[in-house]
């Protein structure tokens, strides 16, 4: 049919007005985003300089967390996505949307490359601090392409998901308080301690979460620590995170119609 | 094409609850229709599935010559939603909201911008333009909404519930609005639980009571179809009412009294040979009333008369 004759141009060019307005929406709530920037920084100064003395790492403490810190961060950043989202869902511009000739999969498109923007300022922010309290990568080049193009498949697969989280909650703070589990995760992984410090129910699932992978990838990459297979964990976890959500918030998107 | 609108058979189902029955309803283009019916009568539910935004079970519905199930892209095409709820973002402003609208409708930039300034100026949004949709006044926000669904003119144009929720000079000013997009030959579905609104806005009038349109016509088709002009004969204690109610009732079968407001309605063509043979009537068995009144049926007695006692949704 002749209303169908360039989906993709069709999904680019309306994803890209909606990217223009999640980005508006992003900066016209200073007061959300400020916490996304300052908590993940104090939670940082807290692990190193509270916790910090206590853990044994084997080395400076900031050099083993701060994987495990941005990862918290992304997990807080999950949280506006979803609860713009569904914010979104339960108000009547998602009706305007979805009765306008527009490509369905625009609208989330437009959450989550905002959301993906929104985590990048927020990790670029907690690297600054971290570099400036002494922690010192010892990556080239390559690695830390190689750490940024893991960082970014990550809090795009996190967005996607968060975004699927919001069409399926009830309310904006519902969506939010789902996605908190998404920034405990963390905690029970590698992120924080070795996993060989843990009880043993909780290692073996600290051993097999999605968050560990990533967080052993990302030290390795910066720090030169072994990464062994984890790289294709962290990758398969993040395609398989970003296809699932992906595909679930087009289906949710057309059937939240009643 | 004659009909914008051409609706079929439509059910729709909940469950087990059944919320549109078999809808019929001929939109002919260029008119302004209004859906009248009471809180749960299905006015919303037949509305968005007009708008494609809801499946609907059994029957059919055609919107511009278009399937709305079978054809849905084509359908958007045609029309534009202004929601109960207005539909704007309410984080950006009306320039942003218009300006996204336009874009997302395809139009260049230039002309985007342009059709955007026009639009400011033509719904009264100037003053507020550049202040997020949040801080508007219910009025300011459904002149926006508007707005937003004229970017591209559609062929057919919902407005469930307009003016609910706005003082009267706000709803005065959106009813002016309306009526200004009626007269570019836009066909307008109007939903409404105000009967004043169908009668000050609508060429035509469904009412839809249960899930069906229990009656159809123009506002003054409907008010004949109820009854004609009455004598409304105003007592002030229950005796004399009681009294000229057999007296009266002897001679006009048809005529109705209310026993807790002590009000006869009694059918009159209102000349003074006729008033005056009533009064007497009433005057040989001492029940003159206290008020003597001509009263015209107005929406409200023929929604009153034509649907059911009302079915309250408390969703």
């Amino acid at each position: 049919m002749s209303t169908i004759t360039a989906p993709l141009s069709a999904l680019v060019h309306d994803s890209r007005v909606m990217v223009r307005r999640g980005l508006q929406t992003s900066m016209r709530n200073p007061e959300a985003f400020f916490i996304a920037l300052a908590l993940p920084v104090a939670l940082m100064l807290l692990f190193v300089y509270v916790f910090g003395g206590a853990m044994s790492t084997g080395g400076a403490y900031v050099d083993y967390v701060v994987p495990g810190i941005i990862l918290l961060c992304a997990g807080f950043g999950a949280g506006t996505t979803a609860a713009s989202v569904s914010h979104d869902m339960t108000h009547g511009v998602v009706d305007r949307f979805r009765s306008m000739p527009i490509a369905a999969g625009s609208v989330i498109v437009g959450h989550v490359v905002a959301s993906v923007v929104r985590n990048a300022l927020a990790t670029t922010l907690v690297i600054a601090v971290a570099l400036l309290i002494g922690w010192q990568p010892t990556a080239g080049p390559g690695e830390w392409v190689a750490a940024i193009g893991m960082l970014t498949l990550f809090i795009l697969a996190l967005s996607w998901a968060a975004a699927a989280v919001g069409l399926v909650a009830r309310t904006p703070e519902s969506a939010n308080m789902v996605t908190m589990v998404l920034a405990f995760l963390p905690y029970v992984s590698t992120a924080f301690v070795p996993a060989d410090t843990l009880p043993s129910a909780l290692r073996g699932f600290a051993e097999h979460q999605p968050m560990t992978p990533i967080i052993e990838t990302l030290r390795g990459l910066w720090m030169g620590t072994p990464i062994g297979d984890q790289a294709w964990w962290a990758l398969g976890w993040c395609g398989a995170i970003l296809a699932v959500s992906a595909v679930a918030s087009a289906r949710l998107f057309r059937r939240r119609t009643s | 094409m004659a009909y914008t609108v051409e609706v079929e058979g439509l059910t729709k189902s909940y469950g087990s609850t059944e919320v549109l029955r078999g809808v019929d309803l001929v939109i002919q283009s260029g008119t302004v229709h209004g859906l009248l019916g009471a809180n749960g009568a299905g006015k919303t539910t037949l509305v968005r599935i007009l708008a494609t935004l809801l499946g609907h079970d059994g029957g059919t519905a055609r919107v511009d010559g278009h399937d709305v199930a079978a054809e849905p892209a084509l359908v958007r095409r045609a029309i534009s939603l202004t929601g109960q709820y207005a539909a704007v973002d309410e984080v950006l402003t009306a320039r942003e909201n218009l300006l996204m609208v336009a874009r997302l409708r395809r139009l260049g930039r230039t002309h985007a911008a342009a059709r955007t300034r026009e639009l400011v100026d033509r719904f009264g949004l100037a003053a507020i333009a550049d202040r997020r949709a949040s801080t508007y006044s219910g009025g300011q926000r459904r002149r926006l909404d508007l707005a937003m669904s004229m970017v591209v003119p559609p062929t057919l144009l919902f407005l469930d519930e307009p003016t609910t929720g706005l003082d009267p000079r706000s709803r005065d000013q959106v009813w002016a609005t309306v009526r200004e997009l009626a007269d570019t030959g836009v066909t307008v579905l109007l939903t409404t639980q105000y009967l004043e609104e169908a009668d000050q806005l609508a060429d035509r009038v469904s009412v839809l009571d249960g899930g069906r349109v229990v009656a159809e016509g123009t506002p003054e088709e409907l008010k004949t179809q109820v009854a004609g002009d009455v004598v409304r004969l105003t007592y002030g204690d229950a005796t004399a009412y009681e009294a000229a109610l057999v007296a009266v009732g002897a001679g006009v079968p048809e005529a109705t009294g209310d026993p807790v407001l002590l009000t006869l309605d009694v059918p009159s063509d209102g000349s003074p040979e006729s008033l005056r043979h009533l009064l007497d009537v009433l005057g040989a068995v001492d029940a003159l009333p206290r008020r003597v009144g001509m009263h015209s049926p107005s929406l409200d007695d023929v929604f009153l008369s034509l649907t059911a006692p009302s079915q309250e949704s408390f969703r």
